[in-house]
C-alpha cells in the first residue's frame, strides 16, 4: 500500500507534515484505522527501534519519530469506533518514590506508545501504594518502574514487596531501568527485567508478554 | 576555575572493582594522576554499593587522603554516607550536594552547617526538576538564601544549574548557560559548578559535546568543573577558554601548561 509506506517513511524521518498528510490521504483512501496504525505508524516506529539498537539513529531522531506517531494517532483516533483500538498491553509507568528524575521514563513511555503498548504514566515521586493502587485498578501487564538516585532504587524493591502484600505480583510483570540501576539489582529484589535504553525497553516489553 | 577530578566514581568498571577488593594502591594512583594533571579537588562517589556506600565512602576517603594532600569532593545523595566520610575528611571538603528537595534538604542542611565546608547547591525544586533557565535561577536564588540564612558563606556555595541532555531538548544547553550567567548576575560572590557529561547523553562524538560546553559554560561565568583532568583535550580546551575570557594574565598558564605538556594530544613533549 503506497499510503502506508509513505505514512512510514515521513515517521522514520520525523516529518510532521508529511506524515498527517499522508495519514490524511489514508483515511480519505478508506483504510481501515488499524490497519494505518499498524502498518503505517507502529511498523515504522519498530524500523526506529531497530536503527536505534543499531546506532544509525540517536535519540533526537527517536524522539522526533516518536512525536510525529502520536501526532498522526492523534489524527486517526476520531476515526475509531468506540472501544475498537487495539493494544499490545497495558503498561504502568512512574519514577519511584523520592525520586523526581523523569527525562528517561518519559522517553521509554513514549517508545513503548509507539510500539502499540497502551502507557499509564504516574509520573514522578510514585508511592508503592500509588503503583498497586493503580495495578488493582487498571490491570496492566507490565509495570515499568524508573530511578536515577542510588537512595531511591530501594523503593523499586519496596514497590515488588507491597505487590506481594496485595497479592498482585502474580498478575504483573515488572521492569526496572535508570542509569544507577543493573541487570544484577533487578535479579536481587525479585524484578522480572531490567532494559539499560527506551530501545531496549520496548524489545523486553515484547519479549515479556510474548509478542513479536 | 576550581577542578574537580571525577574519575574515582564506582560506576566505572575499574574503580568498583578496585573498592571491591580493596586496592589502596590503585586508588592512590587515580587520586595521584588527577592531582598531577591539575585537579583542586578528588571527587570520590561509592553510590553504586548502595548500603555498602555508608562505609565505603569513608573509607576511600582516608584512601584517598592518605596519598594526596587535597580536600575532596563528597559526592552521595546519602546523608548517612556523607556523615561518614565527613567525620575521617581532613580539611575542608565539598559536598555534592543539596538540592531543595525536602527530605534532602532537611537532612543535609545539619551536615553541611556541622564544620566548615563547601557545598553543591544542585538547581532541582521540591516537586519537580527545573524546565528552563528562569526556573533553574529562581531555585537557585532560594537554595542560596536558605543556606546563607544558616551561616554557609556565600563563597561556599557552588550553584549547580542542572545539566541535562540536549539529545531531549536542544534548548537544555541554553538554559544551563543563561541560568549559570543569570545566577552570576544576581550574586556575583556565589560559585557555579557543573559536570559536563549528561549534556551528551545520546550524542555520538560526546567528549567534542562536553568540550565545547565547557568552554561555552566558562565564558557564561562558570568557575567549577567537575570533569576528568587527564583528559589532555578536555584540559587544553579550559586553559584556552580561561584565557579567552580573560582570566590569564599575559597567558601565563596556557602557556605553562604548553610546555608541560599538558596541552592536547598531539603535544610532543614528554
Amino acid at each position: 500500500m503506497k499510503h502506508l509506506s509513505a505514512l512510514s517513511e515521513a515517521v522514520i524521518k520525523g516529518d510532521l507534515e508529511a506524515a498527517g498528510a499522508a495519514t490524511q490521504k489514508a483515511i480519505e483512501a478508506g483504510i481501515d484505522p488499524q490497519t494505518i496504525l499498524d502498518q503505517g505508524l507502529i511498523s515504522a516506529m519498530d524500523v526506529v527501534g531497530e536503527r536505534f539498537a543499531q546506532g544509525a539513529m540517536f535519540v533526537p531522531q527517536m524522539l522526533r519519530s516518536a512525536k510525529t506517531m502520536q501526532s498522526c494517532v492523534a489524527l486517526l483516533k476520531p476515526h475509531f469506533q468506540a472501544g475498537t483500538v487495539s493494544t499490545k498491553g497495558i503498561i504502568v509507568m512512574g519514577t519511584v518514590k523520592a525520586d523526581l528524575h523523569d527525562i528517561g521514563k518519559n522517553l521509554v513511555a513514549m517508545m513503548l506508545e509507539g510500539a502499540g503498548f497502551t502507557i499509564i504514566d504516574l509520573g514522578v515521586d510514585v508511592a508503592p501504594e500509588a503503583f498497586v493502587r493503580t495495578v488493582s485498578e487498571k490491570n496492566p501487564q507490565i509495570v515499568g518502574m524508573s530511578a536515577l538516585l542510588s537512595t531511591t532504587m530501594p523503593s523499586m524493591a519496596s514497590t515488588i514487596e507491597a505487590l506481594k502484600q496485595a497479592g498482585l505480583r502474580e498478575h504483573v510483570q515488572v521492569m526496572i531501568g535508570g542509569a544507577p540501576v543493573t541487570a544484577k539489582f533487578a535479579e536481587e529484589i525479585g524484578a522480572d527485567r531490567y532494559a539499560p535504553d527506551a530501545g531496549a525497553a520496548v524489545a523486553t516489553a515484547k519479549k515479556l508478554l510474548n509478542i513479536t | 576555575m576550581l577542578i574537580i577530578g571525577e574519575k574515582i566514581n564506582t560506576s566505572r568498571k575499574t574503580i568498583a572493582q578496585a573498592v571491591e577488593a580493596k586496592d589502596v594502591a590503585y586508588i592512590q594512583s587515580v587520586a595521584r594522576a588527577q592531582v598531577d594533571a591539575g585537579a583542586d579537588y578528588i571527587d570520590v562517589n561509592a553510590g553504586t554499593f548502595l548500603e555498602r556506600e555508608a562505609t565505603l565512602l569513608p573509607w576511600l576517603v582516608e584512601t584517598v587522603q592518605s596519598a594526596v594532600a587535597k580536600p575532596l569532593c563528597l559526592d552521595s545523595p546519602n546523608p548517612q554516607a556523607l556523615v561518614n566520610a565527613l567525620q575521617v575528611h581532613q580539611g575542608e571538603a565539598l559536598i555534592n550536594s543539596i538540592s531543595l528537595e525536602k527530605e534532602r534538604f532537611e537532612a543535609l542542611l545539619p551536615v553541611i552547617t556541622s564544620r566548615p565546608c563547601r557545598v553543591v547547591a544542585l538547581c532541582i525544586a521540591a516537586t519537580a526538576m527545573p524546565t528552563s533557565a528562569e526556573e533553574r535561577i529562581d531555585v537557585a536564588c532560594q537554595l542560596i538564601e536558605r543556606l546563607t540564612e544558616a551561616g554557609v558563606a556565600l563563597e561556599h556555595i557552588f550553584v549547580d544549574p542542572l545539566v541535562q541532555p540536549v539529545a531531549v531538548d536542544v534548548r537544555m544547553g541554553p538554559a544551563v548557560l543563561d541560568a549559570i550567567a543569570g545566577i552570576r548576575q544576581r550574586y556575583s560572590g556565589v560559585g557555579t559548578i557543573c559536570g559536563l557529561s549528561n549534556i551528551s547523553y545520546g550524542l555520538p562524538a560526546r567528549k567534542l559535546i562536553n568540550r565545547n560546553f565547557l568552554a561555552l559554560s566558562i565564558a557564561r561565568g562558570l568557575t567549577a568543573a567537575i570533569l576528568d583532568p587527564t583528559d589532555r583535550e578536555l584540559m587544553a580546551g579550559l586553559f584556552a577558554a580561561q584565557m579567552l575570557i580573560g582570566q590569564d594574565e599575559y597567558c601565563a598558564e596556557y602557556i605553562e601548561a604548553y610546555q608541560k605538556g599538558i596541552l592536547g594530544a598531539s603535544q610532543s613533549n614528554p
